[in-house]
């Protein structure tokens, strides 16, 4: 039987097999993922991120089986990351998932990261969709032990959990514009540790100044159309020279603490938005929740999962959910455009030899390879690969 | 196609010992596989079902205590009914000469006791995955 047919019927072997195939980079994924596309968009994707060691296993752990006693079904990714000499990995985060891999209605996949950075590897936007079009009400990826710059998770993730530990003490600042800036939900994890208390009030400072207007956007920072999402970085970019007066005011206010802070960035962000058409910031707007757990004594959990449903609601009732759908269909459009467009053109020129030959009237200097990539455009630019 | 080898390394039963279990481990990593290591005390049907979930090529069963006649060819049931035939299953650890006839007739395609040669291990396992 064909792999479609018995994915559709709810094969598990079949759906692990597509799974291999789309890490793979396999062309009956593609085929089987064009198939299967119109039953995916409904799943809660739930990413989760945050350092190594802070216990993000052991927590999605908790949260698998605490989501399937509330009546969803649940699917678990969890990347690890691939040897940068041998391209091997060890995939050890079944580990800390017994109590959920318990449960036989509980999917698991164990992804290595296969060289990709940015804390997920190329397939798991794959992998989501086939395990969204399989039927998951949720789904939770757990990204690579995450530094600074590992991001890439809140492009997926419809709600973003970053756990964190107490005693990271001053590297709390130090992530401060990274991962910190991406959590819709935050978890202060082995709670129980000493330090916990600030840690939490270092997350809701970092919050009350962060995080002004509409933090629950953050993750659209790219769009000009979602101009209350960014804060200040998202001012400057939808404003770059008329700032406000108010923001102009910025670091006094801040010197006036947090209060005055606030005052002026919301004052900028509402003036900014009417010169943009755009609805007020601050109208329907999502303050990060931080909440305590101890993953290890399943302490928290209940909190974090209401939590974590009511991001969904929001996102939801607030119309976001259904601008996400657009804005993603939107930027895979534009990249497999490109992949295909690039393909084909590389690919044309390659043969006829134009490529070789423009390139060494570039070496020898004849030509400029401005000149000579339009030159390719124009010449190969036709009908995309069949 | 970029095709990675993908091993699942298991301990079955009341089996605390996992050093062995982790240097070879260590060793498909470093010969480029991608290990899932499951931890200890798991139940055939848990490994079977995390063979599956994995779809790895091969299953490794690292056996220490003694159960390896009863939990190994259980675990290969378990991987039959569910249609996973096709999967590798291998068995190293301290299994007795006197076992191993009945353990490849059981559908162990190899068996590794102490001082085997990783090299070895890693080169059969590359030679005997059935998947394409």
């Amino acid at each position: 039987m064909q792999i479609y047919e018995r994915f559709i019927q709810g094969d598990r072997r079949a759906l692990a097999r597509a799974i291999t195939l789309a890490e793979n980079g396999a062309p009956e994924a593609t085929a089987l993922i064009r198939d299967v596309f119109g039953r995916t968009g409904r799943a809660h994707v739930i990413g989760v991120t945050g350092p190594p060691g802070a216990g993000k296993s052991t927590l999605v752990d908790r949260l698998a089986v605490a989501l399937r006693a509330r009546g969803r079904t649940v699917a678990i990714v969890a990347v690890d990351p691939s040897s940068p000499f041998s391209g091997g990995a060890i995939l050890g985060d079944r580990i800390r998932m017994q109590h959920s891999l318990a449960d036989p209605g509980i999917f698991m996949r164990s992804l290595a990261s296969r060289g990709h950075l940015g804390g997920l590897s190329l397939a798991t936007a794959d992998v989501v969709l086939l395990l969204d079009a399989f039927g998951f009400d949720v789904i939770l990826v757990e990204t690579v032990g995450a530094g600074q710059s590992e991001v890439e998770i809140m492009g997926l993730a419809h709600t973003t959990l970053v756990v964190l530990v107490p005693g990271l003490g001053d590297d709390i600042q130090a992530i401060k514009a990274g991962i910190l800036e991406i959590g819709d939900v935050f978890a202060v994890n082995k709670a129980d540790r000493e330090g916990a208390d600030r840690t939490v009030t270092e997350i809701e400072m970092m919050l009350d100044l962060g995080h002004v207007g509409e933090p629950g956007m953050n993750r659209w920072p790219q769009d000009a159309r979602v101009p209350a999402a960014a804060g200040y970085q998202g001012l400057e970019r939808l404003d770059p020279r008329g700032h406000h007066a108010d923001l102009h005011a910025l670091p006094e206010g801040v010197a006036r603490g947090p209060a005055a802070a606030t005052g002026l960035m919301t004052a900028a962000m509402r003036h900014t938005a009417a010169r943009h058409g755009l609805p007020a910031p601050g109208a329907i707007s999502w303050r990060p929740p931080v909440v305590r757990t101890v993953a290890r004594d399943d302490r928290g959990t209940e909190e974090l999962v209401d939590r974590l449903l009511e991001h969904l609601a929001f996102l939801r009732e607030s119309g976001r959910w259904d601008a996400r759908l657009r804005l993603d269909a939107e930027a895979r459009l534009r990249e497999l455009v490109s992949l295909y467009a690039t393909r084909a053109v590389l690919g044309r020129a390659s043969e006829s030899g134009d490529l070789e030959r423009l390139a060494g009237a570039v070496a020898a200097r004849e030509v400029d390879p401005y000149t000579a990539a339009e030159t390719l455009l124009s010449r190969h630019l036709g009908e995309p690969p069949g | 196609m970029d095709r990675k080898i993908r091993v699942l390394v298991a301990k079955l039963g009341l089996d605390a010992h996992d050093r062995g279990a982790k240097v070879i481990a260590r060793a498909y990593r470093d010969a480029g596989f991608e290990v899932i290591y499951t931890g200890l005390y798991q139940r055939p049907e848990q490994v079977a079902e995390a063979a599956i979930q994995e779809d790895v090529d091969v299953v490794a069963i690292s056996s220490l205590a003694g159960a390896h006649n009863t939990l190994i060819p259980e675990l290969i049931r378990h991987l039959r009914e569910q249609g996973a035939d096709d999967v590798l299953v291998l068995a190293g650890g301290v299994i007795p000469e006197d076992d191993i006839p009945f353990l490849k007739e059981q559908g162990v395609a190899g068996i590794f006791g102490p001082g085997s040669d990783l090299d070895e291990i890693i080169e059969f396992t590359r030679q005997n995955v059935r998947r394409v």
